[in-house]
């Protein structure tokens, strides 16, 4: 099985070199902390926590899978212990508020560690991932007394949390939520009802578990406006805030499923177990939107983790396996034949994995970067309108990129050939485990409606104007330096598509919804690669800048997989373009009973 | 008891290595650093015998150029209370190092001083001893297990040919480490972020009174020769002809 090896000079040049994320403490007294050299030793030790403990743990918890006994779940040898040395390591504390413990470091170095994790085990990172999310939601919504509770276990990691969303017959549609609230004399409330899907619901890390609930209220009305949030731990914590009663919250069962099979995936009944309202009645759905969006962009970063992953074991492989000779005569005569890196369609794997990877962390990064800026930056303006990217651009992370995660795994099997399909060499299992990210948090479908129906719209174009301007004018700015036409051009040319699909699509949707519906995935797609396409524009230009100190060729690289991506990638956004402007009538046409 | 920890900033272990194109010296440009393997085993039994109550204090030092105060960040994130750089851009051979060591030993005074029985980049094994020797303190070197008693005096168990031999030594002495002493921890996030505020006082090879200029000269570096390819033998008596006759090893 390959080695992960934290790609920290990547990342490195994506924070500091593209994003210049060292001057954040400047720019963000909140961050005063986060400077350079204390970043680098965060991401050095992180890179060596998530090489070292995690990643030997993937494989072996993906063949053993989680037990299930009686309500209890065991995870796979070696998780409880890793977890306990990842919160001893105070991991789970990185972007949370340092008034309940936190560190304070911007969620843009989280976002680096998280896709770190990704790489290394991805069923291991559901557990502090969901714990976030909990956290996000409680620290937006909940009353002081709440937060005071669990803000600070769920910092510490010695608690854990999870969103109870999902019930047996809702998924997408929330609003056909059944779980029910009675009220209890002393304010708190009685939850009955039956949540499935729930990750991290039960396991063993921890002494107790914080689940977030959507429930209904006895008046609530039908529908997404009838939804509340409510808080239901586990254990009920006593006077002293230590875990008391148990709960009637049990795991009734969990999933056998494609992939993550390390993460507990359960099925929790709520038998009148105590919870407690979060927020305001029926603004459940809103409140649980605080913490979607965050994880929408962390589901983004597991795509990227697995990309950089099935790209390294790809390399290695097609460097040492020796097969056949080059096209153009032998390479390596001394050998009994080539390797397969030879090969101009290994090459084409291999590069397409890589520039779209590399694409992808720099348009994450960048967005995560928006993302702290939208939630700290002392100029109100400027939050606003960092928020408005973020807003704009969180569907594109978590589609493209996950979609990119499971694509860039699925060559990752075809370079090893029969092998990738052999369990033992690990390939395999990026796969199976990346198949889930383009479905939770939002199917990518979700995804680009909330991108053609909700984003496109707001303020009339607002958000998306946020991204276009920014694009026009560094075509504009950049069109004069020759040496950058090869790379302008094409994105000039996409940009172009996608303004001119924006405004069909504005157009045509407002007559009829099921033209925005028929042509919002491929639209997505093209945002897409238009995005990477000005991230590659910009990274190159880095790269061409600083080429002359290259003494381990890193520029160089980036200069070539800049190249092949322009050439070789971006000129997709033709055919979506083609396909998304053929209208919705060949998709309408066939009756339901035809099909 | 003050404990006093040399920290050094090796090319890390995972880089391979590169030979200068002019065979002055190996690549350090460009090339990832980091602490020395056997100086993370330090200054970890360090934190271990604070954790332990037996240390008040632990002091890293580092000596060389500027990037060596991240190193000493590192011991600091570990666990160290405060470091000492001492700063220099010339070559330093282990005795240079363990002139300078005496002097901040001077200075600070420590019960102990813990190092790395080598370092990974020149593997000169010395600087330990020789210290040792300047002093005129104790030596017990090649630790795999340290005991310190409450009447002025450690055990110490030693790594040696065919076995173990534990040492008594009288406090304050010189310790180096082995591998198997213990294993050093991850350096955790909120320790990590301490560290920034921990103080490092600066000195130079001057303040200290010590002429660090190299006494050793290098001739020239070079990658070690290539493995050539072997041959294979028909039988066994032209095995042993061979060894005989052309190896002239039996």
């Amino acid at each position: 099985m390959p080695a992960y090896k934290a790609p920290l000079r990547e990342i490195r040049f994506v924070l500091n070199e593209l994003l210049e994320a060292e001057k954040l403490p400047e720019l963000v007294p909140d961050f005063a902390d986060a400077t350079g050299d204390t970043v680098e030793a965060i991401l050095e030790e992180a890179g060596k926590f998530c090489e070292e403990v995690l990643q030997p743990l993937n494989h072996p918890g993906d063949e053993e899978g989680c037990h299930f006994d009686n309500g209890t779940v065991t995870t796979p040898k070696g998780f409880r212990e890793a977890y306990a040395t990842f919160i001893e390591g105070g991991w789970t504390s990185l972007p949370c508020d340092p008034a309940y413990g936190g560190q304070g470091l911007p969620k843009l170095i989280n976002f680096a560690v998280e896709e770190m994790i990704c790489s290394a085990n991805l069923s291991f990172g559901m557990y502090p991932g969901l714990s976030n999310g909990n956290y996000n939601a409680i620290h937006a919504h909940g009353s002081d007394e709440q937060k005071a509770l669990y803000l600070p276990k769920l910092v510490d990691g010695s608690w854990t949390g999870t969103m109870c969303l999902t019930e047996p017959h809702c998924g997408t549609d929330l609003g056909l939520c059944k779980t029910r609230a009675e009220a209890n004399p002393d304010g708190s409330y009685r939850l009955y009802g039956t949540k499935i899907f729930i990750s991290a619901g039960e396991h063993d890390f921890t002494e107790n578990i914080i689940h977030l609930v959507l429930a209904r209220l006895p008046d609530a009305p039908a529908g997404i406006r009838g939804i509340s949030l409510f808080v239901c731990p586990k254990f009920i914590p006593d006077a002293d805030g230590k875990p008391g009663t148990r709960n009637p919250v049990v795991c009734g069962s969990i999933e056998k499923k494609m992939g993550i099979k390390a993460s507990s995936t359960c099925v929790m009944n709520f038998d009148g177990a105590q919870a407690w309202l979060v927020g305001k009645p029926h603004k459940g759905m809103s409140a649980m939107f605080t913490m979607m969006n965050t994880a929408r962009l962390a589901v983004g970063m597991q795509g990227l983790g697995i990309a950089e992953a099935a790209y390294q074991g790809a390399v290695t492989y097609a460097r040492d396996r020796l097969q056949m000779r080059a096209l153009t005569g032998a390479k390596f005569p001394e050998k009994p034949a080539d390797p397969i890196i030879v090969h101009p369609d290994v090459r084409r794997m291999l590069l397409t994995m890589r520039s779209i990877t590399e694409g992808c962390r720099a348009l994450a990064y960048w967005i995560g970067y928006h993302l702290d800026l939208s939630q700290h930056h002392p100029d109100i303006e400027k939050r606003q309108e960092s928020d408005d990217l973020v807003a704009l651009m969180t569907p594109i992370v978590k589609a493209f990129l996950t979609d990119h995660g499971f694509h860039a795994a699925n060559l990752g099997v075809q370079v090893y050939g029969g092998h990738g399909y052999i369990r033992e060499w690990g390939m395999e299992q990026l796969v199976r485990d990346a198949r889930i990210t383009q479905i939770y948090e939002g199917t990518n479908g979700i995804q680009a409606l909330d991108l053609v129906g909700r984003k496109l719209p707001t303020g009339t174009g607002r958000l998306a104007r946020r991204f276009f301007h920014p694009v026009a004018d560094y075509i504009e700015q950049t069109s004069e330096k020759p040496e950058m036409a090869e790379y302008v051009l094409p994105l000039a040319k996409a940009f172009a598509k996608l303004q001119q699909a924006t405004a069909w699509i504005a157009q045509a949707g407002l007559a009829n919804p099921n033209e925005a519906g028929a042509a919002a995935t491929d639209y997505q797609r093209l945002f897409a690669l238009t995005a990477l396409g000005f991230m590659w524009c910009r990274m190159v230009e880095i790269a061409l800048a600083r080429k002359d100190d290259d003494r381990d060729g890193f520029y160089a690289a980036k200069v070539q997989s800049a190249r092949f991506y322009m050439a070789r990638i971006l000129p997709e956004t033709n055919s979506l373009f083609t396909i998304l402007m053929a209208g919705s009538d060949s998709l309408m046409a066939m009756p339901a009973e035809s099909f | 008891m003050k404990v006093l920890v040399a920290v050094k900033r090796v090319i890390d272990a995972n880089v391979k290595v590169r030979v200068k194109a002019d065979g002055t010296g190996v690549e350090t440009q460009n090339v990832k650093m980091s602490m020395n393997p056997f100086c993370e085993i330090a200054t970890e039994e360090a934190v271990r015998l604070k954790e332990a109550g037996k240390a008040t204090e632990i002091v890293a030092v580092s000596l060389g150029n500027a990037q060596c105060a991240e190193t000493i960040r590192t011991a600091l994130a570990m666990g160290a209370d405060r470091g000492i750089h001492v700063q220099t851009d010339v070559e330093l051979q282990p005795l240079a190092v363990a002139k300078l060591l005496k002097a901040v030993v001077d200075k600070e005074q420590p019960g102990l001083v813990i190092l790395g029985k080598q370092a990974i980049d020149d593997d000169a094994n010395q600087t330990g001893q020789m210290l040792s020797a300047l002093l005129g303190w104790p030596q017990a070197t090649y630790a795999s297990k340290l005991v310190i008693n409450d009447n002025g005096t450690a055990n110490v168990t030693r790594e040696v040919d065919g076995g173990l031999e534990t040492v008594e030594v009288k406090t304050p002495f010189v310790m180096t480490t082995d591998l198997r002493l213990n294993e050093p921890r991850y350096a955790s996030l909120p320790n990590i972020m301490k560290a920034k505020k921990k103080p490092i006082d600066a000195l130079t090879p001057e303040q200290l009174g010590v002429d660090p200029a190299p006494r050793l000269k290098t001739l020239k570096v070079t990658e070690p020769p290539k493995r050539q390819a072997g041959i294979k033998v028909g039988s066994v008596a032209e095995l042993v002809d061979k060894l005989k006759n052309e190896a002239k090893v039996i």
